[in-house]
């Protein structure tokens, strides 16, 4: 299977790898995946209590290249969003930007729903209650 | 050395040695013939060729020539074995013992049997990747026609104790059959001695060409038969109809024939190499574990999980220059690690942690240098990115945590 240039990149040198301190009540933790399933993602957003924007992101992934990929990507792409426009990344952006060949798809789901679940606890933490659509995941 | 390509994947296939394919150049063009021709000077080329290789991969096994069956490949000579037994034998009964651990080529066709109205016990193996001969006797009724177990397992390169199994098989008037494709050409293969009544081989995975193998069906005490899967022109004393293979059974014979003068000395260089590799790692990796029998292993193989990090990712670090392979698949299709680890009773994440070395007549010691350090690099790069090593190092219990399985 041949990889995308940026895919490797990614990979190589991934962005944003690393540990934000969970119990701050600005940062929120989105754990998906299982072990067994060989690919675990932890996506975290630091949002800014003044202006609601994502002023940082980090991630760490047990998984494939697709999968750490995937998950540098969405750190980037996280980075100066609000909350909201980060609810609205779909996974097949990523599958665009890194040309995931579809048995790979799945990374970029994973990726998507550890974005939601990160946003979905900072808004717990603080007492934010979503949009009743934007509760449910679709996958 | 950073361009050099590093080949330690030799349980999918070996090189074709240079003298084998020397061997096999005259029979493409000056000796074109048909071994079944019988009339004139072309076709008796061909069948001398054909004699010769014979001969020469009977004599590394110690068979009979008229005992060697040729076919495409041991997927080919597996299928024949065990559905060629089923049908010649249904008189006597319709079930068949094999292990958990066997190659797809052995279980799908058992699976096939099944669906014919066969039954089929697949026993299981310890965590050495062993099957337990008491569960093997027990499993044997009046209705058993066939034990089939594998010499050497492709993954981990467990050996299984042929020469118990085929003691119990001769108690039992069982045939005895083995998928011995990782073996022969690797270490000394006897199967007589072990009673081996039907083994399966081939020549990609000695140093000879891809697309020809054998099967060796014993022909005295007991003289064995299997019904062919291939119908034509009665080939191969009628067990396996088509035009044989010239340059390839040449270039198989020729690999049987260097094998049998230079395996031991392979072997003997090849387990130094090995050991060196799998010490290396573990002495510079934390949570390294082997997989397998570590006693009763082939020389020239070691699989290796490296805890926390998964497989495919991992041999994204290095497979620019370094050929090895894992048991995990990440893929949508197969989210299912390696059936052969899952056996041995290893979690899913260590068998999404593991990679199979596999080294072959060609490898060298600055190569197994170069490995080790581009190992070692690439799991802790995966490390330094993996969470659950971080929650491992952080003495988080990794088990008592709900994943959400997608």
């Amino acid at each position: 299977m041949a990889y995308s240039e940026k895919l490797l990149e990614h990979f190589k040198h991934p962005k944003n790898v690393g540990t934000l301190d969970k119990s701050k009540k600005s940062v929120g933790t989105g754990l998906v995946g299982a072990p067994e399933c060989g690919d675990v993602m932890r996506l975290q957003i630091e949002v800014d209590d003044e202006t609601g924007m994502i002023k940082d992101a980090k991630f760490k992934t047990f998984g494939c290249g697709s999968a750490i990929a995937s998950s540098s990507l969405a750190t980037e792409w996280l980075k100066g969003k609000s909350v909201d426009e980060a609810l609205a990344i779909d996974n097949m952006a990523i599958v665009e930007e890194l040309a995931l060949p579809p048995v790979k798809i799945h990374c970029s789901v994973l990726a998507e729903d550890a974005i939601k679940g990160a946003i979905k606890d900072y808004r717990e933490k603080n007492g934010i209650v979503a949009p009743a659509e934007e509760t449910g995941s679709s996958h | 050395m950073d361009k050099k390509l590093i080949y330690l994947d030799n349980n999918a296939t070996t090189p074709c040695d240079p003298r084998v394919v020397e061997a096999m150049l005259p029979y493409f063009y000056q000796h074109p013939g048909n071994a079944s021709s019988r009339n004139h000077p072309f076709g008796w080329a061909a069948e001398e060729a054909v004699d010769y290789a014979r001969e020469q991969i009977a004599n590394l096994i110690s068979a009979d020539p008229k005992e060697i069956i040729f076919t495409s490949g041991a997927t080919e000579a597996d299928n024949l074995a065990i559905k060629g037994v089923f049908e010649m034998y249904s008189r006597k009964g319709n079930h068949i013992i094999t292990a958990k651990t066997e190659h797809k080529a052995v279980l799908d066709a058992c699976q096939k049997i099944e669906k014919m109205g066969g039954e089929v016990t697949y026993l299981d193996v310890d965590s050495e990747g062993l099957i337990n001969l008491d569960e093997l006797e027990a499993a044997i009724t009046d209705k058993t026609i066939l034990v089939s177990i594998m010499w050497a397992n492709n993954e981990t390169g467990t050996i299984q104790p042929m020469k118990e199994i085929g003691v119990i098989c001769e108690k039992h008037g069982v045939l005895f059959m083995s998928d011995a494709t990782q073996v022969v050409g690797k270490i000394p293969v006897n199967p007589k001695e072990v009673g081996v009544h039907l083994m399966a081989f081939t020549g990609h995975k000695m140093y000879g060409p891809k697309g020809v193998g054998a099967l060796f069906v014993n022909r005295k005490n007991p003289r064995v038969k299997v019904t062919s899967q291939m119908d034509g022109g009665g080939h191969e004393r009628g067990m396996r109809s088509g035009t044989l293979n010239v340059p390839g059974i040449v270039g198989f014979g020729k690999a049987a024939e260097i094998a049998g003068q230079e395996m031991a000395q392979d072997a003997e260089r090849l387990s130094k190499l090995r050991d060196k590799l799998q010490a290396g790692l573990c002495a510079a990796l934390e949570e390294c574990y082997v997989n397998g029998s570590e006693e009763n292993r082939m020389p020239h193989v070691t699989n290796v999980s490296f805890k926390h990090v998964e497989g495919e990712g991992l041999m994204m670090t290095f497979n620019q220059n370094i050929a090895v392979s894992s048991g995990s698949a990440c893929t949508s299709a197969s989210l299912e690690p390696s059936y052969v680890l899952i056996a041995l009773g290893l979690g899913d994440d260590l068998a999404h942690s593991s990679i199979r070395f596999s080294l072959g007549r060609f490898t060298t010691d600055e190569e197994i240098d170069y490995t080790i350090d581009a190992l070692t690099k690439g799991v802790n790069h995966m490390r330094d990115l993996s969470p659950i090593w971080e929650m491992y190092k952080e003495g988080v219990d990794i088990d008592s945590i709900e994943w959400s399985a997608h």
